[in-house]
């Protein structure tokens, strides 16, 4: 769970997982393009999320594809959101949304 | 262009018969995903998704294409509604691997069609699943009804 939470601590990283989640199944190639930074970096950065389990890759022929695996975020989720809770956090998320615009929070 | 796919990963300390029991045994899985999957599991042979207790709803269909226990699973994933219309079927492969002391449970569902109302259930589900599935055969409990 340290490895889950450290990954997800640095801002690009995130933005790695951003992308993922818009288009699932991307390439070193495409991700670089996306997020306008050196191979070098996103492989350093993707090898990180890989450790934490929260990108899985595939390889298709010579092309190897990487995917979101939100499984550990909800590990975490339910570690500590008891079921009775859930439907006041998505009620309030909700409210939080309608209130801000879905492009904050 | 392809269709949408996605690739789930949980690492669960059990053996890969464990798990893949796990995936099978009416149950199990009504602890962890209160749903049965029904069917003789050869390969051909049709499957049923159904809610687990008395009213036991039919919620998907499918026909197993490969079944090879403890390792690998492969089966068309489809609403009732879909049954005749196999273009419209998606496709779920289960695989089991030992990796050191525990298993390496990988879910993939591709064959999706974009902007789905099935696709946006898996999504929201399999994570569920499977992390209430590695909860249950860690520690023995499920986690809290998930639906």
């Amino acid at each position: 769970m340290d490895k889950v939470f450290k990954a997800l601590a640095d801002p690009t990283r995130r933005r790695l997982l951003d992308a993922l989640r818009a288009r699932n199944g991307q390439t070193l190639g495409k991700l670089c393009a996306r997020l306008d930074m050196t191979r070098q970096a996103v492989t350093q950065h993707l090898g990180r999320l890989e450790d934490a389990n929260l990108v899985t890759t595939v390889r298709r022929g010579r092309e190897k594809l990487h995917y979101l695996n939100p499984v550990p975020i909800h590990e975490i989720f339910d570690r500590w959101i008891e079921k009775f809770e859930r439907q006041r956090l998505d009620a309030l998320r909700d409210l939080k949304k309608r209130v801000e615009g879905e492009h904050h929070g | 262009m392809d269709k949408p796919q996605f690739v789930y990963v949980t690492y669960i300390a059990a053996s890969p018969e464990e798990v893949w029991n796990a995936l099978l045994e009416p149950e199990t899985t009504a602890k962890y995903w209160q749903h049965v999957n029904v069917s003789d599991w050869k390969p051909g042979s049709r499957w049923e998704h159904r809610r687990a207790g008395r009213q036991n709803e039919l919620k998907l269909v499918g026909k197993v294409i490969d079944s090879s226990p403890p390792g690998r699973l492969v089966l068309t994933w489809a609403s009732p509604a879909d049954e005749a219309h196999e273009g419209k079927h998606t496709r779920v492969t289960f695989e089991i691997e030992p990796v050191g002391d525990v298993v390496r449970l990988t879910v993939t569902h591709d064959r999706l069609e974009a902007g789905s109302e099935m696709l946006r259930r898996i999504a929201a589900g399999w994570p569920k699943v499977l992390s209430s599935l590695k909860s249950l055969l860690e520690t023995g409990r499920a986690l809290p009804e998930l639906w």
